[in-house]
């Protein structure tokens, strides 16, 4: 234990939850703001613990909904703030999510999956929430969401999330699911001076004259990528809002100023791809078949993945560690080069779309689905490889999609 | 008597935002007018205050007004401000929300901030109507009156804000109406000054829609109305039978004291270090 600043530091055998509340800890977070829901809740009763042991305020709110809007208050207070949930509060975060998004309000968004539509599957895992991340609250916009694949990952880019929050000043999504969330592993947390951490460009009293001070503009004290914050109670007197808005953060009512500001909140995104997007590779050289997964898919994929190079298949292997935006780029480049891509993912095809519309035809794409409940059989997912490759496919005993007439519960 | 108008002036972002875009004789602007006179009033620093709303008529007030002003989602505003207050205790919030805001869609919203007692004004402008959209019932439509949507007569009972408010816990709990101005900006400074969750419901009016529907087509009427139907609390005490149930009761329904969110939660880090010496607001603010 770091005593001067309560942070924890060396190896620890620790849940994906809890390595997630530490990983925040370290990135500066100091308000967090949530509702109990399985399997996010341990990330809450951690941060119950240890936000007031380094100076930090821990609420449970009323919902979902108030939740959301909590962190973004916290957030332009000055504070690093954060939130976690799972599907059905998910659904009820975006609404403010989509206020964060429009009023720039750096801030991290943990979702922890399971098993939907609804109350669907509490307790077990789902990434059924993939395009809702992307598209699920209202209007146009562009969002980061990273999928971690293990505690330690879900430790690591709980920080990326909130450095990436902090220069792009928006929401980030961090897209667990109930696997890794509930897994126990070994996570290594470095001390806090080995850590980049990166923090809101910010004005401060005295900086700039308030007048001619522009919460929304590029280039005014900014770093390059997003105008400054100011946190309440420096001076400013800013106003933000939820309407379209200039750059003063004043409501314009009119085609001209939404076109200004949409362009605004989607261009701070898509110029900076390249830095945002994150993946993995593996063996993509002389791959016939590209497997194409995240999260918890991506590490059952690796299995199979191996089954399949026995079997002399040539299988590449890309994870995905930033969903959103997706890695058009490096999809097209490999689409000209391969016979296929098999996309393994816990729902009926969401993610696959995406490869499917950057392949464009000029390689198959094929899905290895299961709408959660548990991770995929290494059988499916190398029936699907084989398949890809062009070789027969062996018979295994396929799951029943007969009625379930009693629940083994 | 003093007169306010010229200070009032400097409070607002006038070379900015106006004209405004109230109905000519609406009464939030009076509200407005209230708030910056309890702020003049109790000397407060327009940098160390914040004015949130959430949506509709009222939503829209914090624009016009010079101070760290936030304009939320429908219902959420003081979900919001209790982010930001936890993270600024030391910041003079006021929330601004109409009475759809507050009870329909915020109305879960607002009777935790009362249950937590966390130290925030919440100023409630009831028009009894959701007038930014043309007029439909709100939670506090009154039975039998005429709306967009209760075209035939509205069959719903209204929401008793303060009783409401009372039962959910929060220490300070008044009324007036935009017609008792001097009253009103009593009430207000003593909102503004309480520490704790404070609730002021400012009764007003909306001629445009619900006056059209009732007929109510005038300010004039409609500011006679309030006249002609509010009672002092003392007053109304004294009735033997009590008001009628569709008297306007003004006055300070509680005013007491109980243990704030922020300073409990000052203790909750106290707690939490253990051994460390409890130095937990230092910490909060200087984290920047």
């Amino acid at each position: 234990m770091n005593e001067q600043r309560g942070l924890l530091t060396g190896e620890h055998f620790m849940l994906g939850d809890h390595a997630a509340a530490e990983g925040a800890l370290l990135a500066g977070c100091r308000f967090f703001a949530g509702y109990p829901i399985t399997p996010a809740t341990e990330i809450a009763e951690r941060m119950s613990v240890r936000l007031p042991q380094v100076g930090g305020v821990y609420i449970q709110m009323e919902d979902e909904l108030a939740s959301m809007n909590a962190i973004l208050g916290a957030s332009w207070a000055g504070i690093k703030s954060m939130t976690a949930t799972s599907g059905p509060g998910f659904s009820l975060m975006m609404e403010n999510l989509g206020l964060g998004i429009m009023l720039e309000t750096p801030c991290v968004l943990i979702n922890v999956q399971r098993g939907g539509p609804s109350t669907g599957l509490p307790t077990l895992v789902g990434q059924q929430d993939m395009m809702q991340a992307r598209w699920g609250s209202h209007g146009d916009y562009e969002i980061i969401a990273l999928a971690p694949t293990s505690p330690q990952e879900l430790f690591d880019l709980t920080i990326r999330a909130f450095n990436l929050a902090e220069k792009f000043r928006t929401p980030v999504l961090v897209m667990g699911d109930a696997e890794v969330g509930h897994m126990t592993e070994k996570v290594v947390i470095p001390s806090p001076d080995e850590v980049e951490i990166v923090h809101r460009p910010e004005v401060r009293k005295g900086d700039v004259e308030p007048d001619l001070f522009r919460v929304f503009r590029d280039g005014t004290g900014g770093n390059g990528y997003v105008s400054p914050m100011v946190a309440v109670g420096q001076g400013y007197r800013i106003h933000v809002t939820g309407l379209t808005h200039d750059e003063r953060g004043y409501p314009g009512m009119n085609a001209r100023t939404q076109d200004w500001n949409v362009h605004r909140l989607i261009n701070k995104i898509r110029a900076h791809r390249d830095e945002i997007i994150q993946t993995e590779e593996q063996d993509l050289e002389d791959a016939e078949v590209v497997v194409v997964s995240y999260g918890i898919s991506a590490r059952t994929s690796l299995w199979p993945i191996e089954l399949a190079r026995r079997e002399g298949i040539k299988v590449g292997y890309l994870r995905l560690i930033t969903v959103w935006p997706f890695p058009d780029e490096r999809i097209r480049e490999l689409a000209k080069g391969i016979r296929a891509f098999v996309v393994p993912e816990l729902n009926m095809g969401q993610i696959i779309r995406e490869v499917e519309r950057c392949a464009a035809g000029q390689a198959l794409v094929l899905g290895a689905n299961r709408p959660g409940g548990d991770i995929l059989e290494p059988e499916q997912v190398l029936n699907v490889i084989r398949q890809a490759a062009g070789r027969p496919v062996e018979a295994v005993g396929s799951r029943s999609h007969e009625p379930v007439e009693t629940l083994e519960e | 008597m003093q007169r306010h108008d010229q200070g009032t002036y400097e409070y607002l972002r006038h070379h900015k935002r106006f004209p405004h875009l109230w109905c000519a004789g609406c009464g939030i602007g009076i509200v407005m007018g209230s708030i910056v006179r309890s702020v003049q009033n109790l000397e407060l620093n327009q940098d160390d205050v914040a004015i949130i709303s959430g949506i509709g008529c009222t939503g829209r007030m914090p624009v016009y007004m010079d101070f760290n002003t936030m304009h939320t989602t429908h219902g959420r505003a003081l979900a919001f401000a209790t982010g930001l207050k936890l993270a600024r205790p030391e910041m003079e919030i006021i929330v601004v929300m109409g009475d759809g805001d507050a009870l329909a869609i915020g109305g879960n919203h607002f009777i935790h901030a009362a249950r937590r007692n966390i130290d925030l004004t919440a100023v409630i402008v009831n028009n009894n109507i959701y007038g930014m959209t043309g007029g439909q019932s709100s939670p506090t439509t009154p039975l039998d009156a005429r709306s967009a949507t209760a075209p035939y007569g509205h069959i719903e009972p209204p929401f008793p804000i303060t009783d409401l408010a009372m039962a959910a816990g929060a220490p300070f709990v008044a009324r007036s109406t935009v017609y008792h101005v001097t009253e009103l900006d009593k009430l207000m400074e003593q909102a503004v000054r309480k520490k704790g969750f404070a609730v002021l419901e400012a009764v007003s009016y909306c001629h445009t829609t619900f006056g059209r529907a009732n007929d109510l087509k005038s300010p004039v009427a409609m500011m006679r109305l309030l006249k002609d139907k509010s009672i002092p609390l003392q007053a109304a005490a004294r009735l033997e039978e009590g008001p009628d149930p569709d008297q306007i009761v003004r006055g300070v329904f509680r005013d007491d004291d109980r243990p704030e969110y922020t300073e409990l939660y000052d203790k909750v880090i106290e707690k939490a270090h253990g051994t460390l010496p409890p130095r937990k607001r230092k910490v909060r603010r200087g984290w920047v």
